[in-house]
């Protein structure tokens, strides 16, 4: 499968996702920089790594979704094609309206930076059909504003229809029912905090964001 | 010409950082303080002469990057 994956001034998650997408795929992932208006031809996973676009300012994630590659990235989610988004790549799915709701500020104020224990609400999407749904992961966190937020209703809607997929075990941000990552209605968006791509290798601590990719993409 | 927007943040979504100020003032002994809610001021110089037309354009604006409408409400105030 051909990835990309896209780099914003300020990310900093983008060569950890570059080095888990090539590890499960064998092929290295093209990097497309958010000046360019076209994805490479053939693209089929997308992802829009972590990191501190335009340094959070405004709204964290927020110019980014309106930069020069936005309308390609947007185009390629409605094609129904896999896009990923972790961290900042989740603030900015929900600023450029492809998920719904926000992150906020975290609860507490602080910087997290810590392994969050995780459940896999929705274990039937295209990114979690590998895990063991009873399974707990551990995935590390680093954010500041990563509590989710939704009204009511969205959050109703977002429950009923499946697209929580993961959940945390111990609330580290605040976020509205635990919410860690979710899917859009059609699902085949993925917004997340919680880094998988920092936990694919026994030297990171541990392995269990591997799953993720190999639903995706399959194992090399 | 300028614009000057207020950002603030929809009633009913919880802002951290207001309570963080209100607490704060709290234990300076501002006791009368019963909630802060923090917002933005946002600032903008615009040129031409049609006020009206340059409030839509910057209503645009607001709709489009100043203000994220599942959080946020805004107001626009020309100068």
């Amino acid at each position: 499968m051909k990835s990309a994956v896209i780099v914003f001034p300020g990310s900093n998650c983008d060569r950890d996702a570059h080095d888990a997408i090539a590890r499960v795929t064998g092929e290295a992932p093209a990097m497309v920089w958010h000046q360019e208006t076209e994805l490479p031809e053939g693209t089929e996973f997308l992802m829009v790594p972590g990191g501190f676009s335009y340094g959070d300012y405004l709204r964290c994630g927020a110019m980014a979704s309106r930069s020069n590659i936005m309308p390609a990235i947007i185009a390629h989610a409605e094609s129904g094609a896999p896009v990923l988004g972790v961290c900042n790549g989740f603030q900015i799915l929900t600023e450029s309206g492809l998920l719904p709701g926000s992150l906020m500020r975290n609860a507490g104020l602080s910087f997290v930076c810590e392994k969050a224990p995780l459940s896999v609400a929705n274990g039937n999407t295209r990114f979690t059909s590998r895990y063991d749904s009873e399974a707990e992961l551990i995935i590390p966190i680093a954010h500041h504003d990563g509590n989710y937020f939704a009204d009511d209703e969205t959050l109703n809607r977002v429950e009923g229809d499946g697209q929580v997929v993961f959940r945390y075990g111990n609330n580290p941000n605040g976020s509205a029912r635990d919410i860690a990552g979710i899917v859009n209605a059609k699902g085949n968006v993925l917004g997340m905090m919680p880094h998988p791509e920092r936990a694919v290798d026994a030297k990171h601590g541990g392995t269990d964001g591997l799953a993720l990719f190999e639903s995706l993409l399959g194992s090399a | 010409m300028k614009a000057k927007i207020h950002v603030y943040l929809k009633p009913g979504v919880l802002d951290p950082q207001g309570a963080a100020v209100a607490g704060a003032l709290h234990t300076m002994g501002y006791e009368e303080v019963t909630a802060a809610r923090q917002g933005k001021l946002i600032e903008l110089d615009l040129s031409g002469e049609d006020a009206d037309a340059a409030k839509s354009r910057v209503d645009e604006m607001c709709q489009k990057l100043l203000a994220n409408p599942v959080i946020e409400s805004y107001s626009i105030e020309m100068a």
